[in-house]
């Protein structure tokens, strides 16, 4: 008994060891977190519910005039919800009923591409604050080859995306080379990264370069249709080509974790950087490599926004997905099929705000309530097997013991 | 005082860890509590010290049941335990690790009384010999010295209960008699000492009464006069040869010659000070020495993971000193490292996976940078068959492993390449009788089929048991290489600094 008790009890408690926790984190316990997090939901959509509130003046007269407005708050908030975000029966067309769930899988590319890098990044030990920049920077480099130049069909697409890549990928590489070789913190190097990213392109926006012609807005010129993202299923839905490489993507980040010789040496350097060590594997160029992985993913990220959706460069242009896409990545556990499941979750999250706004009158922060109690909730598993009963792991019932 | 338990009985799911142990503990005895790793004797010493509830069963102090509700209740009632896995705050003083759980304060500020606590750690220092400095950082203590601040935080409680759970795993031969020794002061001044062990000798040493537990139970009780193979064989349940079997050894031509090698810390201090030796293919070379005298730094300057700040090592023609540390394992280098769980698995991933941990990039485990899942998983099958190690799959973690199965499996990893040289650091720390045994077997073995072997311990009755010859290391030098049957006594005198320079073999 005493061996493994000591293993278990062995594992560092330092943020290496929290980010195994939440990778490794069981299925079950992100269900009912999610669970939960509706359940919590409900709560404030009643607080925030003019009806409610106004049915619970007379609350001692009527009490079931409260209840019922209650119900009727949260029943037609999730209502909205899921016709804002997956189908819409009201639709007329078939088209228009589904539009929201292609609306849902249009936001969720970002958030895919992005998730994807951090989660190879999470599971090789690394924690990348920085898809926020490299989103940003990727969204630069790909946006400028996207208007400034002009080249064929085909062609000026390919190098377009490339370019969203490589400006993530460099500003993925800041930090990797940075903590290689002077130990310098991930976590301090790209929060640091992605305020200069920002900055950055704010001042190019400034410049002549950059700017719409006739306009004194910082804003770029459009991209060129030539690079931008087809739609892939006609013009009555905004899914563009960017998705379909996002689940390729997905698939290659699988095959890369779980079946190339690098994958096996990110796990390893992220388990064990000591033990991987000895083993002869080159720790400082797993790091270097993950960064820079990470980053092109994150640029991809920009990709979808600059090339599919905004086609414009502005300094909004990352909105706030590089911080999403950290919470996606966790909640899919790092792992490529979750992260897909988990960015798909969010898109429709996010797409549901207007419909809630509109439809059930309720103000769209809610969403972004309902996101942040997702988190909270996976980030302390034992607190949701016990609201649910769930059997804890083996190993964890030993050390709490 | 009296201790005693009655039919304690603890379950973990399915697996029975203790099975109605009953267990009588007085004051002024050592009562030593043998069992192989995994036999149940930390379980049943976390239940008496309220870590643990027990399914069933009762813990009686002075005839009174009792029942403690955490480590706190047992301290208040006078029991201690000293833990193997040390429980100190890393970044605290020694002072300040003593004084944890029960802060005294002094004047109207309500400071904390540190001078008190200081005066404790140096009078119960000086009291046992433990050369503990009380404002020392615990983070820069060697292991052994950290072990003694433990026994120091149990001695200040005034416990009148001791409970040592494999206080000597981590100690010299000299802390290990040291200890032996502040336990028996400790009886003589009236303390009940519960000594966990699964070392034959110390239980030898000490003991006043001998209890057995196997397989959670208890399977007989001894007196200190039993010989060790009485004692070994109650334990393992069959009889336990405790001698190495080896033939002589046929050493060949020169495998590894190490040449004034140095290695300089980062604080500038020399920790490997112009080594020089050479190892022939066919021999085992034990180093003896007390942990800290530069043992670890030579393996690791071997294999490359420290820097050599002046001369050489060559390994069969090849200067290695310098290069990669892929490039000297794959040139036939064997390492077993001293700190299995930091250096030697990936605890999270699976037995198959650290398996090819070193060689996950060569064919046939993988191709073209691909990795091979079905030849990967053939081969772990393999090797966990042929090396015993006891899985239910090779696709469980590592770390869910024991101690001497986790071993098994860096072994069966480092012993499946053709090997030039075997490096092996503490091979057989912390674990059983059996698997001592086991890799005792392989690392002949690997002699005989023509590798030189490197190994480094702690452990006299190891070195002595294995070593074709023995250097003994001595701040960073080599104090003198010598023939495995010299006997302890001038071993012990080389392993305190004592020059002798007498070259044999």
């Amino acid at each position: 008994m005493s061996d493994q008790t000591a293993t278990a009890t062995d594992e560092k408690r330092d943020g290496r060891g929290l980010l195994r926790e939440i990778a490794e984190s069981q299925t079950a316990v992100v269900v009912f977190a999610i669970i939960a997090s509706m359940i919590l939901g409900s709560l404030l959509i009643i607080a925030a519910s003019e009806d409610v509130r106004e049915a619970a003046t007379y609350f001692f007269s009527r009490p079931s005039d409260t209840f019922s407005a209650m119900w009727h708050a949260v029943s037609s908030a999730y209502i909205a919800m899921f016709q804002g975000a997956i189908y819409n029966p009201n639709g007329g067309t078939f088209a228009a009923q589904i539009r929201p769930f292609m609306q849902t899988l249009t936001v969720a590319t970002p958030l895919l591409f992005a998730g994807l890098g951090l989660g190879i990044g999470f599971r090789a030990g690394l924690f990348n604050i920085g898809a926020q920049g490299q989103i940003i920077m990727g969204a630069t480099l790909g946006g400028y080859v996207g208007f400034a130049w002009d080249l064929p069909v085909g062609l000026h697409l390919l190098l377009a995306v490339l370019g969203c890549a490589l400006g993530g990928a460099i500003w993925g590489f800041i930090p990797g080379i940075l903590k290689a070789t002077t130990g310098a913190h991930e976590v301090i190097v790209t929060i640091m990264l992605n305020y200069i990213a920002l900055n950055l392109l704010s001042w190019l926006l400034t410049l002549e370069a950059f700017q719409r012609p006739g306009s004194d807005n910082p804003q770029s010129p459009q991209v060129a249709d030539t690079a931008e993202y087809p739609l892939v299923l006609g013009d009555q839905f905004p899914l563009h080509l960017g998705f379909v490489l996002a689940l390729l993507c997905a698939w290659g980040a699988w095959w890369l974790m779980e079946r190339s010789t690098l994958g096996f040496q990110f796990r390893a350097v992220g388990a064990n950087p000591s033990a991987a060590r000895t083993a002869g594997m080159n720790v400082k160029r797993a790091i270097v490599l993950v960064m820079v992985i990470a980053g092109a993913l994150a640029g991809l990220a920009g990709s979808a926004q600059v090339l599919g959706t905004e086609k414009s460069l502005t300094s909004g242009i990352a909105a706030s997905f590089g911080f999403d896409a950290i919470t996606v990545a966790l909640l899919g556990r790092s792992r490529p099929l979750g992260i897909v499941l988990a960015a798909i979750l969010f898109g429709g999250l996010r797409a549901a705000g207007p419909a809630l706004q509109v439809q059930a009158q309720l103000p769209v922060d809610i969403v972004l309530v309902i996101q942040s109690l997702i988190v909270l909730f996976i980030a302390a598993p034992p607190l949701v097997r016990f609201l649910f009963r769930l059997p804890a792991p083996t190993h964890e019932k030993e050390v709490a013991a | 005082m009296k201790l005693e338990l009655r039919g304690i009985t603890k379950r973990f799911g399915d697996f029975t860890a203790n099975d109605r142990i009953d267990l009588l503990v007085e004051s002024g005895t050592v009562h030593a509590l043998l069992g192989e790793n995994g036999a149940g004797k930390s379980t049943l010493m976390n239940v008496l010290f309220g870590l643990y509830d027990a399914d069933e069963g009762e813990v009686l102090l002075n005839d009174e049941p009792v029942v403690f509700a955490g480590p706190g209740d047992a301290m208040a009632a006078g029991i201690g335990m000293v833990h193997q896995h040390f429980m100190l705050v890393h970044p605290f003083t020694v002072a300040e690790n003593v004084m944890l759980g029960h802060e005294d304060v002094t004047g109207p500020a309500k400071l904390l009384d540190l001078e008190a606590a200081r005066a404790k750690v140096r009078e119960i220092s000086e009291r046992f010999n433990f050369n503990v400095d009380p404002d020392a950082v615990i983070e820069d203590l060697p292991v052994g010295a950290q072990q003694r601040v433990e026994i120091i935080k149990a001695l200040s409680r005034d416990a009148s209960v001791l409970i040592l759970d494999e206080p000597t795993a981590v100690l010299t031969p000299q802390e290990t008699d040291e200890l032996l020794g502040i336990v028996r002061d400790l009886r003589d001044a009236g303390t009940a000492v519960v000594l966990i062990t699964h070392k034959l000798r110390e239980v030898k040493a000490v003991a006043d009464t001998i209890t057995v537990i196997r397989r959670g139970k208890v399977v007989g009780t001894a007196e200190p006069t039993a010989s060790q193979e009485e004692l070994a064989s109650l334990m393992v349940g069959r009889a336990v040869t405790m001698r190495v079997d080896k033939d002589e050894a046929k050493p060949g031509e020169t495998m590894l010659s190490v040449d004034g090698l140095t290695v300089v810390d980062e604080a500038g201090i020399v920790q490997l000070d112009g080594v020089s030796f050479d190892v022939k293919a066919g021999e085992i070379l034990a180093i003896a020495g007390v942990q800290g005298n530069g043992q670890t730094e030579l393996t690791e300057a071997l294999l490359g993971i420290v820097p050599s700040d002046a001369g050489s090592a060559t390994l069969d023609g090849e200067v290695i000193t310098g290069k990669a540390i892929k490039d000297i394992l794959m040139s036939g280098l064997g390492f077993v490292p001293e700190d299995r769980t930091e250096d030697g698995i990936v605890a999270p991933m699976t037995i198959a996976n650290n398996l090819i941990l070193d060689i996950h990039d060569r064919k046939p485990y993988s191709r073209g940078g691909v990795l091979q899942p079905k030849v990967i998983a053939e081969e772990a099958r393999k090797h966990v068959e042929q090396f015993d190690v006891r899985a239910t799959s090779i696709e469980q973690t590592t770390g869910s492993l024991s101690g001497g199965n986790q071993q098994k499996v860096v072994l069966a990893r480092e012993l499946s390449r053709p090997l030039k040289l075997l490096i092996a650091s503490n091979p057989t720390r912390g674990l059983d009788v059996g698997s001592i045994e086991f890799v005792h077997k392989r690392i002949v073995a690997e002699r005989d089929g023509g590798a030189a072997v490197i190994i480094v311990s702690a452990e006299l009755d190891e070195v002595v048991a294995l070593a074709d010859r023995i250097a003994v290391m001595y701040h960073g030098r080599i104090v003198g290489i010598v023939p495995p049957d010299t006997d302890r006594d001038t071993l012990g005198l080389m392993m305190a600094g004592a020059h002798d320079e007498e070259e044999a073999a």
